[in-house]
């Protein structure tokens, strides 16, 4: 079965290649090329039709030949610039996405060290360059000498391209060239040891009949080849090195979780207790937990009031509190209908409450509304109660307030 | 190849022995003035000869190693250089005289007062010291000699069968070069802050070494063939390699510094960012950032493009940078232990320059009196010669 459908395809294989060479080809002339014998005659008639004046030629040897470049006084390529421009431009892109990312976007303390720090992004900088200089230069060779969107030459497939890929050299002249006749190129080449010319026509695809690249098979072979590639990757990925090291996204790791047993304690528990007598940071306990507002003596705010800490209770009243409080503490919030609505926070109660009482309220809850004391720190609850005051006292302005604060 | 054995011009041997000269008397006089401040300066001559001579070994070694042809025909430029191994050897002596001034943990009260330093005492003490650097010469002496002796013998008997033996030598030596090369830095240099400690620095100081030794080599080889000591075969072509190396290590180094520079400002521990400090302080600042721009931005730019390898007249002017440059680096690694407030320049320091550039011309000329400039027997000296860029 396999064995016959590859013999299928190299007979549709020969069936094309000896179409490509007799049918496809047009009337149009691509250039005269011609074939030589040793590498001494190439490089003198290299440097014989650069001497002439001609510009668009080109050498075909089996292997490179040094000393060839400036025989067909070619002059250094410009690839190097290419590279260059996209080297800096990765440079520049790299360092834009490292302080973009972890002074803009993320900012995230590590080590103690500035959101931005150059130190830290050279590495990647580094990376991005090389990268990008890579990239560029292959491109640059595909664009500039392989010319990209070109994918076949009309040497491809021809008699000359078989001798020169195996043990002969061969030069060809494009009929393009501005100094290009018949007659002179064939002297040329014969004075200078050729032992055969030929002609080269364009093929039709090369004439802008049909331009290979939009050809419906090309791009569906493209396409097809990507979607393989994607499929096979994540099926490896996923499915078959899914529980394997270290393709297991670290579902595994060598740590203890919680509320897990561990032989390396004692007494097999993972989790460690806090030391008799001791508290751990943040977590001081509150001591009228669960009591009536009453019995509350608490406290009075040990913030001091500034912009900052008014800011931030702002920010934290309206992310917490204002689901249902609303953002101006009236108890019109987004969760009307869903939830009992609450009183409004400019009430006599309230107003009259010592901060003492609105701080049990977060830390404790109060009937339906829960405890906040998960969420929101000690520091940022007295930031809240600031704003609430701030908020009260908006609602209760007097002309006075107007005038003082200017 | 047709080779005319020519004697180098008298300017050389007078300006060598200028250099020396004027050199001997000032180092005579820093001794006299400040026998301290005279020992670190010594120290960092030392160090830079160690560099050029045993680095220029190992390009040595390196051709034979990986079968380069290039490099042939400039073989012998490196073969001279590494003449400096001999006279290396005699000038370590006053060096061993000089310890107690240089390295605080030979003094026996710091031994005492000092856990850190009593944990690395099995490796730091005098004696081990001094055996190693007996061993280390052992090394650089025995490799030295047999090279040489294989290559010069090659110039009549043009017996490949020496180059294939000087390949086995260099496989062995390249081993023993990158050790005893940290060995060399970690207990001349690293030595001098005991407590500090990097693994990279047996690296860094290589890095270093090859560095200023492709550039000495470029200068001469260059200088050589312009003025026709070499072949006519040779052009501008020869020297791309040259520059690519001087380039590449200049590349090298800057990777290798920076790699510990970074590890230690990411960690952040005293036991490591206090040398670092030490260079931060005062006028040392600047210095330290002159060093990123001196060692490695200037001549990076300069060296990028390609058409720069290949101007002879730019590749000497480079090479003399290279050499600045490599001095620039040593002085920043020995010298903060001395000059604690802030860097400081003057006659000393010139003096020990000179005597170094001085006695690298003079080992030079006296080794190109005797032997051919070009390894004339060497099978791979035709292929050399015949080196094409494109
Ligand atoms: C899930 C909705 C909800 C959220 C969120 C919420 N509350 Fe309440 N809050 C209530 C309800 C409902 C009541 C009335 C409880 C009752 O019946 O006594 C209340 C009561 C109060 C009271 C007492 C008012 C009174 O007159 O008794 C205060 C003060 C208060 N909340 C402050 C806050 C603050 C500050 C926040 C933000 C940290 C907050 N609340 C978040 C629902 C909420």
């Amino acid at each position: 079965m396999v064995s016959i459908m590859i013999k299928k395809l190299i007979n549709s294989l020969k069936e094309y290649d000896s179409k490509a060479d007799t049918e496809h080809r047009s009337k149009k002339l691509f250039g005269l090329a011609a074939l030589y014998n040793t590498p001494n005659e190439i490089i003198t008639a290299a440097a014989d039709v650069a001497g002439k004046g001609y510009e668009k030629f080109d050498v075909y040897t089996p292997y490179p030949m040094h000393g060839m470049d400036d025989a067909m006084g070619m002059k250094s390529s410009k690839v190097g610039y290419v590279s260059f421009a996209l080297g800096l431009t990765g440079m520049c892109l790299a360092l834009l996405m490292i302080w973009w990312m972890s002074s803009v976007n993320y900012p995230n303390i590590i080590g103690g060290k500035p959101f931005f720090a150059l130190p830290a992004s050279i590495p990647i900088t580094f990376e991005g360059t090389v990268l990008l200089t890579g990239i560029a230069t292959v491109l640059g060779v595909l664009i500039l000498f392989n010319q990209l969107p070109k994918i076949n030459s009309p040497l491809n497939d021809t008699d000359f391209m078989k001798r020169v890929t195996s043990d002969k050299f061969g030069l060809v002249i494009n009929a393009d060239d501005e100094k290009f006749i018949d007659a002179d190129v064939r002297k040329l080449f014969l004075s200078g040891g050729a032992f055969e010319v030929q002609e080269i026509y364009y093929r039709e695809t090369n004439l802008g009949i049909k331009t290979p690249i939009f050809d419906g098979k090309f791009i569906s072979i493209i396409f097809a080849t990507a979607i393989l590639t994607a499929i096979i990757t994540y099926v490896t990925l996923n499915i078959v090195l899914y529980d394997v090291v270290p393709f297991d996204w670290m579902w595994n790791q060598a740590k203890i979780n919680s509320q897990s047993k561990s032989d390396f304690f004692p007494n097999k528990a993972g989790m460690r207790e806090p030391v008799n007598g001791t508290v751990a940071r943040g977590f001081l306990p509150y001591e009228y937990k669960g009591m009536p507002d009453s019995s509350v003596k608490l406290l009075s705010n040990p913030l001091a009031v500034s912009r900052k800490v008014l800011e931030r209770g702002q920010e934290r009243f309206n992310i917490y509190c204002s689901p249902c409080h609303g953002y101006f503490g009236e108890g019109d919030g987004r969760m009307r209908d869903q939830f009992p609505k609450p009183p409004s926070l400019h009430n006599q109660k309230v107003l009259n409450w010592p901060d003492g009482n609105i701080f049990h309220v977060i830390t404790n809850g109060q009937n339906v509304m829960p405890s906040y004391a998960e969420q929101v720190p000690v520091d940022d609850r007295w930031a809240i109660i600031h704003y609430i005051r701030a908020l009260q006292r908006s609602k209760n302005a007097s002309d006075e307030d107007l005038t003082k604060s200017k | 190849m047709d080779y005319k054995k020519k004697p180098l011009p008298p300017i050389v041997g007078k300006a060598g022995f200028g250099l020396l000269g004027i050199g001997l008397v000032l180092i005579i006089l820093a001794f006299a003035v400040n026998t301290q401040r005279a020992f670190f300066d010594y120290l960092w001559m030392y160090m830079f000869l160690v560099s050029v001579g045993v680095g220029s070994l190992a390009l040595v070694a390196l051709e034979y190693l990986v079968g380069a042809t290039w490099s042939t025909p400039f073989r012998r430029i490196s073969e001279f250089l590494s003449s400096l191994i001999p006279v290396l050897a005699i000038l370590v002596i006053p060096l061993l005289f000089g310890m107690h001034d240089l390295f605080h943990w030979t003094h026996p009260e710091t031994l005492q007062n000092d856990p850190i330093l009593q944990s690395k005492a099995p490796y730091l003490n005098v004696n081990f010291f001094i055996i190693r650097v007996a061993i280390v010469f052992a090394v650089w002496l025995a490799f030295y000699f047999l090279f040489i002796r294989n290559s010069q013998r090659q110039d009549n008997t043009k017996d490949p069968a020496l180059t294939r033996q000087s390949i086995k030598l260099s496989a062995v030596f390249a081993i023993l070069f990158i050790i005893t090369i940290s060995i060399t830095a970690v207990d001349w240099m690293m030595s001098l802050e005991y407590h500090w400690y990097s693994t990279m620095f047996g690296v860094y100081y290589f890095s270093g070494t090859l560095y200023v030794s492709f550039a000495v080599a470029a200068f001469c080889a260059v200088k050589l063939n312009e003025n026709g000591y070499l072949s006519e075969r040779l052009s501008n072509n020869h020297y791309y390699s040259f520059g690519a190396f001087m380039f590449a290590f200049n590349i090298f180094w800057a990777y290798i510094a920076f790699s510990q520079y970074m590890l230690i400002w990411y960690a952040d521990i005293p036991e490591e960012t206090f040398w670092v400090i030490m260079r931060m302080k005062g006028s040392w600042a600047y210095y330290s950032i002159g060093l990123v721009f001196v060692h490695f931005i200037i001549p990076f730019i300069i060296l990028l493009p390609r058409s720069s390898k290949v101007r002879p007249g730019l590749l000497t002017k480079m090479a003399v940078w290279f050499v600045i440059a490599h001095f620039y680096d040593l002085y920043w690694l020995i010298m903060p232990t001395y000059f604690k407030e802030g860097f400081v320049f003057g006659w000393s320091e010139l003096g020990f320059m000179m005597f170094a550039v001085g006695l690298i011309i003079t080992v030079f000329r006296i080794r190109a009196a005797k032997v051919n400039l070009v390894p004339v027997g060497d099978p791979k000296l035709e292929s050399g010669l015949n080196f094409h860029l494109n």
